[in-house]
């Protein structure tokens, strides 16, 4: 006998969210002033070099939403209990990624167009990027289909473990192509930058700084689920003694 | 009582191959239609030294777009009566589906395959030798393997519902890109078009393979989960 | 093993279907070899019973038994064992009623004398056999759909109004055939607007309205 899950939810926040929250927003406040005062511009690309301290946290946080959703959906398909803390995580992990990809691709294609003029280049990681938003558009469209929380935490999960096994082999044959027109080394926005101490340090906040903006911004996400699912469950009690009454009239 | 997979298999892919014969949709309409493309394309670029460049891409972006085609309707038949839905309920293993549905597609695409390539010749007069039609011919086998368990594996999840069937092409385009690019390489490679040696196709031949045999895994594992309900 | 004398046992069952509780809790029981009809007006849920009890939809509350085995937990296994016959056909309009049932046959492994016990009980004679599924009247194709049940060996056939579409001598040979498919051992659930000539038919009417099961005849 199944029933549905109530967690006792009366606020999304908590105590430890509201930490790292606060964590979140420190570590980005000073990625944000020092990445625009504090570090040096780039001998080569000038003042253009400040994106990167937007461009690569967000591609590296792209890339952690993917093996989140990954790895959750994983979990909930072998798990026995088949929890549905691991597919709201999933779910959330998807949305949150979604953005940050998008994030990546505009502040990847702004940098070409200052750097080099054009708007895209195909950089390996910028199309693999590319190709990880679409499926991620189709990801959440998939999850969008209807049918119980059961049904559509099986079919997501499956097509997200798809994704997984697709997305490596996109990225090989794109740089296998790159290769071909052995424009690589040139292309990439990163390649040539020779990074001073505090450009370094600066990266790494960063690339911290929106990480644990990632897993607020998850935990959040994934909270407003469980308790949409909630509401789900007594939508449905209710709907279930309008039945009642339907039947003894 | 329960049958092996290979019986369901061949059981279906023999069934969908049969309909076919008899209603024709592939020779009448979908073989036109790529054909269609493939002179478009020439309007298109209006070169005869770029189509013959880039004829081995245009031939595999024909074959991707009609490929929706080809799966919405190997789906259309198994819904249009709840035939699907039957089968589900009598408990067929759905791995023996999974497989014969995408024998079934393998073939339609090679059927498809061989007109738009000899299109191509005839079009875009790109020339073939003894060691490129071994290449061409390894390339489109283990292409069209990859592209045939992709299909059926996202046309059953996309299968029946209303509003599903444009999900089709939003979820199969992201993943045969790697077809594409990989077959597209060794198909210039068989021509020896653009300076290319046959010998530089072999390792996308690799690729292809590799995809096929990971989708094919893939889709036997989550082809059954995909339809259910 | 025993085989159980009750073969479908849901007691306060709940189906959902696009948030809506199609079942509300139903109370329902079928002992082998009954033929039992399912009636209630358009809405009552029948058609999700009869899926749920072929372990097509998932029952969320409540404890829902088929042959024994616990479909909130496993509604796969049983699947081989029921039939179930919809408001489609699940045919292949382009094949012939012969092509059809012989798929059938070998997608559930049944052996040719099977095949054409089958045929005949459904009185398929061999030049109706080879016409085309798109040419045949509704009655025709009800009949081959059938066959492709019979063909399965279900333990527990379930048919959605199955004498819908059908003109009165369609409807007697439907009852013909589910009154032997009892005898044989079969246990027949059928929905049915048809409630005076199913009365005929079933051993025991149970009323559905509104996701409850309101009285038992």
């Amino acid at each position: 006998m199944t029933t549905t899950e109530l967690p006792a939810i009366k606020g999304v926040g908590t105590q430890a969210t509201r930490l790292y929250g606060v964590l979140a927003l420190v570590a980005l406040g000073w990625v944000f002033v020092g990445g625009l005062f504090f570090t040096p511009e780039d001998v080569v690309q000038g003042d253009a070099v400040r994106i990167m301290y937007v461009h690569v946290p967000t591609a590296w946080t792209a890339y952690l939403a993917f093996i989140v959703t990954g790895v959750a959906s994983a979990c909930w398909l072998l798990g026995k209990k088949h929890s549905m803390g691991f597919d709201r995580v999933a779910g959330a992990s998807a949305e949150v990624g979604v953005a940050f990809m998008a994030l990546t691709l505009i502040s990847g294609s702004l940098w070409g167009r200052i750097t080099w003029g054009t708007f895209w280049v195909w950089d390996p990681r910028l199309t693999t990027t590319a190709f990880l938003f679409v499926t991620y558009l189709g990801y959440l469209a998939v999850r969008g289909l209807g049918g119980s929380p059961q049904q559509r935490a099986r079919r997501s999960s499956v097509v997200a473990l798809l994704a997984v096994l697709e997305i490596p082999l996109v990225h090989f044959s794109v740089v296998l192509w790159r290769s071909l027109h052995q424009e690589a080394s040139v292309l990439s926005p990163d390649g040539d930058i020779k990074m001073d101490g505090i450009m370094l340090f600066t990266l790494l906040f960063g690339v911290f700084g929106f990480s644990v903006l990632f897993a607020w911004l998850v935990s959040h996400r994934q909270r407003i689920m469980a308790m949409h699912d909630a509401q789900r469950a007594s939508a449905l009690e209710v709907a279930m003694v309008d039945r009642l009454q339907e039947a003894s009239s | 009582m329960t049958m092996s997979v290979s019986r369901i298999a061949q059981a279906v892919a023999v069934k969908d191959l049969r309909i076919e014969l008899r209603s024709r949709i592939v020779t009448n309409q979908v073989l036109p239609f790529s054909g269609l493309v493939m002179v478009m394309f020439a309007f298109a670029l209006d070169s005869d030294d770029v189509l013959q460049g880039v004829a081995g891409g245009l031939v595999w972006l024909a074959t991707i777009f009609s490929l929706f085609i080809l799966v919405q309707r190997s789906f259309a038949i198994e819904v249009s009566d709840g035939a699907l839905d039957s089968l589900r309920v009598a408990g067929v293993n759905p791995q023996g589906i999974f497989l014969g549905k995408s024998i079934s597609l393998f073939v339609q695409l090679i059927a498809l395959e061989v007109v738009l390539f000899l299109t191509a010749v005839v079009l875009y007069r790109v020339s073939l030798g003894g060691a490129g039609l071994v290449l061409l011919v390894t390339c489109v086998v283990s292409a069209t393997a990859g592209l045939a368990f992709v299909g059926t594996l996202y046309g059953g999840l996309t299968a029946g519902a209303r509003g599903r069937e444009t999900l089709l092409p939003l979820l199969l385009l992201p993943v045969v890109a790697p077809v594409l690019i990989s077959a597209t390489r060794a198909t210039e490679a068989a021509f020896t078009s653009n300076g290319v040696t046959v010998s530089e196709g072999w390792p996308w031949v690799a690729v292809l393979a590799v995809f096929a045999a990971v989708f094919g895994l893939g889709g036997l594992l989550s082809f059954g989960s995909l339809i259910e309900e | 093993m025993m085989q159980p004398i009750r073969v479908i046992d849901f007691v306060d069952a709940v189906a959902v279907y696009n948030d809506y509780p199609a079942l509300a809790g139903v109370t329902f029981s079928v002992d082998r070899q009954e033929i039992v009809l399912l009636q209630g007006p358009n809405g009552a849920g029948k058609t999700t019973l009869l899926r749920a009890c072929a372990g097509l939809i998932p029952v969320v509350r409540g404890s829902a038994h088929v042959l024994g085995v616990d479909i909130a937990i496993d509604r796969e296994s049983i699947r081989e064992r029921v039939g179930l016959l919809g408001h489609q056909n699940g045919l292949f309009a382009e094949l012939t009623i012969a092509e059809n049932v012989d798929f059938w046959s070998t997608v559930v492994g049944a052996t040719r004398a099977e095949r054409d016990a089958a045929m005949q009980r459904m009185s398929i004679d061999g030049k109706l056999a080879n016409r085309r599924v798109s040419e045949l009247s509704a009655g025709q194709k009800r009949r081959c759909a059938l066959a492709c049940l019979v063909v399965r060996r279900a333990e527990i056939w379930l048919l959605d109004e199955p004498h819908a579409g059908l003109d009165a001598k369609g409807r007697d040979e439907i009852d013909l055939i589910l009154k032997e498919a009892a005898s044989a051992g079969a246990t027949i659930v059928v929905a049915s607007h048809e409630v005076e000539r199913a009365q005929q038919l079933a051993s025991r009417t149970v009323s559905l309205v509104a996701g409850h099961v309101r009285g038992v005849s």
